[in-house]
């Protein structure tokens, strides 16, 4: 590597750094993403091969014409799901780019591990002997591809939990012990090909292990239920990161390193500040099967109490009175697509002289920061966001707590019942309020299947409906009133 | 092996960490989005690959590995930004 383009990737790995130190501040968020793609463009113009030679002074052939296509191509599909996905549906969309670049840090380490000179016939398929390698590149090449394979297949099962095509928790008896054995098994051929990875078998041995690394990385998303997506989908990321840094170390291509490896412990970081944020250890998110056994301790000892509904027209008198207002959005209030009658309802509220505050858990909704952006997307502006910590003290002296398709992190179960499932859950304490409206379309509980306390307290009143319907119903009666 | 990368790699890890200790969960989804766009610089390791492939299985494979990549890269990104340029102060 020449100096000059040592230099290059230097200023690049800082503009990399600098572009998520950037995105952690809403002033410099947009130019922090933009700071990124900038060294991304600067590093492809630099990309080296293996031998020290810029990728862009070989001569022309079939393959160069292919990596143009096969980057347009990408780029046409990139462009069409960022563009046109909805804002609610934005966690989803984010699983499936992870797992197309687990998808290529997989295909990229295996065709460097099974590159050679000699291809050799094996079950009607020419593929070519497993090259020599020292051990530490092999096993760079075999974690890239048993990483990316499974943030892959993992990524695609949460993307379809997400849109709701399984999001139930599937378990059956044993299924930790089977994971851990096929896990065994990975790890063994992995272990075997990293030290010996130079017969014919080695590379039946490798098709072996990338499929069961493919079926580990779906058997491992299938028994976590769809609310703890979220996490999973970090710790995804972060694992697609480590495979980048993997490829960078088996191709020599330093830029790969820093930045997988900036997402990779970010990543990891992210992960555990959310897990945290749900006061369980990863631990139990990935292999407690939490929610299947959430509807059973709920039945057993119900919340005392009953519902009482209420009319909009009440609540609508209740807040154009109030003096201060916490409106608590949820899942429920992306699925509505209310945002923007939310943001509708706080101005005319804001008119009257109510001081109205969004109260943001950090897991509300299907990943963090979830509401953050829904409520931007519909211009509230982001210092009315607080967050739970900072709202919690002074819940108490709030008049009107307005609970929008929120249900499992304002349960307070999550303080009083040792015996619920999200028990020391850290919630937004919405029943300290004066009066807690909850929004809801019907009885049914919540994504967890857990039965919600909340909505048998004293100064509950449920107010039932689709979310928009009611949030217009109650902008017209304010208006009104 | 240069141990020049492990040492890089090495202090990567605690950057990455120190870096993002302070993020506001409010900005963990443009964050995750925005990281997840930065690891599609695996693209670059797809337009290698594909650069010396020599067979028809090693072409076919590093074309789809660069489909991926690109997608990743300039999807993320692409989403990042639409996320983003939602966020404004009051006025």
């Amino acid at each position: 590597m020449s100096s000059t383009i040592a230099f290059i990737i230097i200023g690049v790995s800082v503009l990399f750094i600098l572009g998520i130190k950037f995105l952690s501040s809403p002033k410099t968020a947009r130019i922090g993403n933009l700071v990124a793609a900038a060294g991304m463009i600067i590093a492809l113009c630099v990309l080296l091969k293996t031998d020290g030679t810029s990728v862009w002074s070989h001569g022309w052939n079939f393959n160069y014409t292919l990596i143009v296509i096969g980057t347009i191509i990408g780029l046409i599909i990139g462009a069409i799901g960022a563009y046109s996905v909805k804002m609610t549906s934005m966690p989803q969309m984010v699983a499936l780019f992870n797992g197309l670049g687990g998808g290529a840090a997989a295909l990229v380490a295996s065709l460097e591990f099974i590159k050679g000179a000699h291809p050799q016939e094996l079950a009607g398929i020419d593929l070519p002997v497993v090259h020599q390698s020292t051990a530490f590149i092999a096993g760079s090449m075999l974690f890239a591809t048993l990483i990316g394979s499974l943030s892959f297949s993992g990524s695609i099962i949460a993307y379809l939990k997400l849109e709701g095509k399984f999001e139930k928790p599937h378990t059956f008896p044993g299924q930790n012990i089977l994971n851990g054995l096929i896990l065994l098994v990975i790890l063994g051929l992995c272990g075997l090909l990293t030290f010996n990875a130079t017969n014919g078998n080695a590379t039946m041995a490798f098709i072996v292990m990338f499929v069961l690394a493919l079926f580990f990385g779906v058997a491992m998303v299938l028994p976590i239920g769809g609310a703890d997506m979220p996490v999973v989908i970090s710790l995804l990321n972060s694992f697609t990161g480590l495979a980048v840094a993997a490829d960078g170390f088996a191709i020599n291509n330093l830029a790969m390193v820093v930045a997988g490896t900036l997402v990779g412990s970010s990543g990891t970081l992210l992960t555990l500040l959310m897990c945290k944020a749900m006061n369980r250890p990863v631990s139990n998110v990935l292999f407690g099967a939490f929610g299947s056994s959430g509807s059973a301790a709920a039945a057993a000892g119900g919340p005392a109490g009953t519902v009482k509904p209420i009319q909009a027209d009440e609540v609508a008198m209740l807040l154009a009175y109030a003096q201060r207002v916490v409106v608590v959005p949820g899942y429920g209030m992306a699925v509505a697509q209310a945002q923007h009658s939310v943001r509708e309802l706080t101005e005319e509220l804001g008119k009257r002289g109510v001081e109205v505050q969004f109260a943001i858990h950090p897991v509300a909704g299907r990943m963090p920061g979830h509401m953050n952006v829904l409520l931007a997307e519909a211009n509230v502006p982001y210092d009315q966001l607080i967050e739970m910590e900072q709202i919690n003290p002074s819940m108490d002296r709030v008049d009107v707590c307005l609970v929008i398709g929120a249900n499992d992190v304002v349960n307070p179960a999550a303080r009083e019942d040792k015996s619920s499932p999200i028990y020391g859950m850290p919630i937004i304490d919405a029943d300290h309020c004066k009066t807690c409206i909850v929004m809801k379309r019907s009885m049914a509980a919540g994504f967890a299947g857990i039965e919600n306390h909340l909505f048998y307290k004293d100064n509950t009143r449920m107010l039932f409906g689709d979310a928009k319907a009611s949030l217009n119903a109650l902008v017209a009666a304010v208006k009104a009133s | 092996m240069d141990t020049n990368v492990l040492f890089i790699f090495i202090l990567a890890i605690f950057v990455g960490i120190e870096v993002i200790s302070k993020v506001p969960s409010m900005l963990h989804t443009p964050l995750m989005s925005g990281t997840n766009a930065i690891h599609g610089i695996i693209l670059f390791g797809g337009i290698l690959v594909l650069a010396d492939a020599e067979t028809t299985l090693a072409m076919a494979l590093g074309f789809v590995a660069v489909i991926f990549g690109s997608a990743n890269v300039f999807g993320g990104f692409m989403v990042t930004d639409r996320m983003l340029q939602m966020f404004k102060k009051k006025k």
